[in-house]
C-alpha cells in the first residue's frame, strides 16, 4: 500500500514503510520526479509557477506562496496515499517542511482524507524508540491484513 | 576576471515559491553571487537561542543561524539578501528582526524584501545592483567633492533630470516630464548646459542614473551608469551638506518610493516599494488632475487643509481616487481633499517603507514630490520631526551622477 509520512522527508521513516514491505510516499520521491525532469530548469528543486499555482487547490490566493508550493508538491501525496505515518513532537533533525504553517496543513488534510493513520510520538530513549518501531509495524501489518480481505 | 561580490541569502520559502532562480539571476545579472552560509544542525537551536526570538518554522530557525554565522564573522560575505514569503507574519516578524540583528553585529549592508511567486529578476536588479555597488565602489561612495566639469542625468518613470556641475557647484540644470528616453535626456542636457555656458564636448564625464540609466549610458557614453539608490543618496547628502554622519533619506519617486539610511554618506540599509500606486508621487498627480489642478499646485492647497476633515486610507491608487471623488462629492474643501492625499501617501510610506529600515536623523526629504509642500507637511507629522529639503532637491540623481562620474576623472 502507498502510506504517506509525515514529516515527508523522514528518511527514518521511509525506511520503516520500506522495510515492512509498502510504498512510502515521500519528499524524497516527489523532488526526485521534478529534480529528474530535464525540461525543467527552475532550481534547486524544480518548483515552478505552475506548481504554486497548483497549490491553490490546497490554499486560497492570500496564503504566502511558500506554503502553496509546499502543498503542490505534497497535496497530491496525500491524495494518492492508502495510509499514513505522522510523528508528532519530532525535532527539525528527524524531518521538516521548514514552514510550521504547512506542517499544519499537511495534518489536517491527512485528516480530511479519512485513511488509516498512525500517530506516534518522537522517542525520547531507546526504549520508546522500540515501542514506535514496534507501533508502526503493528500498524502496516494490519495494513495488509486489510489489503488480504 | 573580478571577483564576484559574495551575497548571503537568507530566506525562507525562495525554493518553493518558483523565484530562487529569479533570485540568482538578478544577483549574476550584476557581478555577484548568491551565497549561503554554511550551518551545522547542532549549531541551530543555540544561536536561536543567543538571537532570541524561537519561531515555529525551521527555516526560519534557519535563516537565523545563518545570520549568527554572520555577525560572528565565521562566514565570510559581502552584502545580505533577507527574503521571505509576502503575507507571512512569523517571517516578516523575523525578516525585520534579523535585518536589525545584522545591522547591529556587522557593517554589512542588507537589503530585505517579501517575494510572491511572480517575483522576476528585474524586480530585484536595481537592489542587487546597489549592494554590489555599496560593496564594490566604497571609494567611488566616499567622494564628497564633485571635481572637474561633469554632468549627471536622471531619467525618471514621470520627469528626466540633468544636471552640469564644475568645481563642486551647479552651474545648469533643467528638468522635464520623460517621454523618449533619450529625447528627454537630450533637451534636458542641452538646457543645462546653455544655462552653464558649456557645450558637450567640454564635459569631462557623464554619469546616468534612474530607469533609462542603460540606455542613456550607452547614448551619452556616460563615465558613470549606476542605480538611483546610491546615486540619489550622494546627491542627497551632498545638497543638505550632510557628507558626515547619520541621516535618512526619502525619495518618494513617481512609481516607487526609497527611504535609505546612510552613514558618512554611504547607504547601509534601503528599502524600495513598488507594489501600490497609491503610495507614490503618481498618485498625487492624478489627485491633481481630478481636483483640475496643477501638480505642482497641489501642495499650496494642502498645507492649507486639514486631512482629518477628509477620509482617504486606502492602499490603492484606484480606491484612493474613489475615496477622493466621495470626499468631493461630500461637499469637502479641495484643501483638505489635497491635505488628505498627501497624508494618505506620508502614511503609507511610513507604514510601508520606514519600517524596514530604522529612522536615523536627521531625515532628507528629495526627489520631485519633495517640492510639494503639503507632502513635506505630512511626512512631518506622520513621523514627528520636519524633514530637511534642500535646495535643488529634485536633482538628486542628477547631482549625484555627476558628483560621482567626477570620481573617473
Amino acid at each position: 500500500m502507498k502510506v504517506f509520512i509525515d514529516p515527508p522527508n523522514s528518511l527514518i521513516l521511509f525506511d520503516l514503510i520500506e522495510r515492512f514491505g509498502h510504498e512510502p510516499l515521500s519528499t524524497m520521491a516527489a523532488l526526485q520526479e521534478r529534480v529528474d525532469n530535464i525540461e525543467i530548469d527552475m532550481p534547486p528543486m524544480n518548483v515552478t509557477l505552475d506548481d504554486v499555482i497548483k497549490g491553490l487547490k490546497y490554499a486560497g490566493i492570500e496564503v504566502p506562496s511558500g506554503i502553496r508550493g509546499r502543498l503542490a508538491v505534497w497535496g497530491p501525496l496525500i491524495e494518492e496515499a492508502d495510509a499514513a505515518v505522522v510523528m508528532e513532537g519530532a525535532p527539525f533533525s528527524f524531518g521538516c517542511v521548514g514552514c510550521e504553517r504547512s506542517n499544519l496543513m499537511v495534518k489536517y488534510l491527512l485528516q480530511r482524507r479519512n485513511i488509516p493513520v498512525l500517530y506516534v510520538t518522537y522517542p525520547e530513549d531507546e526504549e520508546q524508540g522500540k515501542l514506535v518501531v514496534a507501533k508502526v509495524k503493528e500498524f502496516l501489518q494490519g495494513l495488509d491484513k486489510k489489503e488480504a480481505n | 576576471m573580478a571577483e564576484l561580490i559574495k551575497i548571503a541569502q537568507l530566506s525562507c520559502g525562495t525554493e518553493y515559491s518558483s523565484v530562487q532562480y529569479e533570485i540568482e539571476k538578478a544577483a549574476r545579472s550584476v557581478g555577484a553571487k548568491i551565497v549561503y552560509p554554511d550551518v551545522s544542525a547542532a549549531d541551530i537551536n543555540a544561536a536561536v537561542e543567543r538571537f532570541g526570538f524561537n519561531p515555529r518554522s525551521p527555516q526560519l530557525k534557519l535563516m537565523i543561524a545563518r545570520a549568527v554565522q554572520l555577525a560572528d564573522g565565521l562566514y565570510d560575505a559581502d552584502a545580505v539578501f533577507i527574503a521571505t514569503c509576502f503575507r507571512c507574519a512569523e517571517a516578516a516578524l523575523v525578516r525585520n528582526e534579523l535585518r536589525r540583528f545584522i545591522q547591529e553585529n556587522t557593517r554589512l549592508p542588507v537589503v530585505t524584501y517579501s517575494f510572491t511567486e511572480r517575483l522576476k529578476a528585474s524586480q530585484l536588479l536595481t537592489r542587487m545592483e546597489a549592494l554590489v555597488t555599496i560593496v564594490a565602489r566604497k571609494e567611488l561612495l566616499a567622494r564628497e567633492k564633485q571635481s572637474g566639469l561633469t554632468a549627471g542625468l536622471d531619467s525618471g518613470s514621470s520627469t528626466t533630470k540633468a544636471v552640469v556641475m564644475q568645481d563642486n557647484k551647479i552651474i545648469g540644470k533643467a528638468w522635464m516630464p520623460t517621454g523618449d528616453v533619450v529625447e528627454s535626456a537630450t533637451s534636458v542636457l542641452e538646457e543645462a548646459m546653455k544655462m552653464a555656458g558649456v557645450e558637450l564636448k567640454d564635459l569631462e564625464a557623464i554619469g546616468t542614473t534612474g530607469y533609462g540609466r542603460f540606455t542613456l549610458g550607452k547614448h551619452f557614453n556616460a563615465k558613470l551608469v549606476q542605480e538611483e539608490l546610491t546615486v540619489n543618496s550622494k546627491g542627497a547628502v551632498w545638497l543638505a551638506d550632510r557628507q558626515r554622519g547619520e541621516a535618512t533619506i526619502i525619495d518618494i519617486g513617481g512609481m516607487d518610493n526609497k527611504a535609505i539610511t546612510v552613514r558618512d554618506g554611504v547607504p547601509d540599509n534601503f528599502t524600495m516599494g513598488g507594489v501600490c500606486a497609491g503610495a507614490s508621487g503618481r498618485f498625487m498627480e492624478m489627485t491633481a488632475r481630478r481636483l483640475k489642478i496643477d501638480v505642482s499646485e497641489l501642495g499650496n492647497y494642502a498645507v492649507k487643509g486639514n486631512w482629518k476633515n477628509a477620509k482617504m486610507n486606502s492602499y490603492c491608487s484606484v480606491f484612493g481616487i474613489q475615496d477622493l471623488v466621495t470626499t468631493l462629492g461630500e461637499g469637502k474643501s479641495f484643501e483638505d481633499v489635497a491635505a488628505a492625499a498627501c497624508h494618505s501617501v506620508a502614511e503609507q510610506v511610513y507604514e510601508q517603507q520606514l519600517q524596514e529600515v530604522d529612522v536615523r536623523h536627521p531625515i532628507i526629504q528629495v526627489g520631485g514630490t519633495s517640492l510639494n509642500a503639503g507632502l513635506v507637511k505630512a511626512i512631518g507629522e506622520v513621523l514627528g520631526e520636519p524633514p530637511i529639503v534642500p535646495e535643488n532637491s529634485q536633482f538628486i540623481g542628477a547631482v549625484g551622477g555627476a558628483l560621482l562620474s567626477s570620481g573617473f576623472l
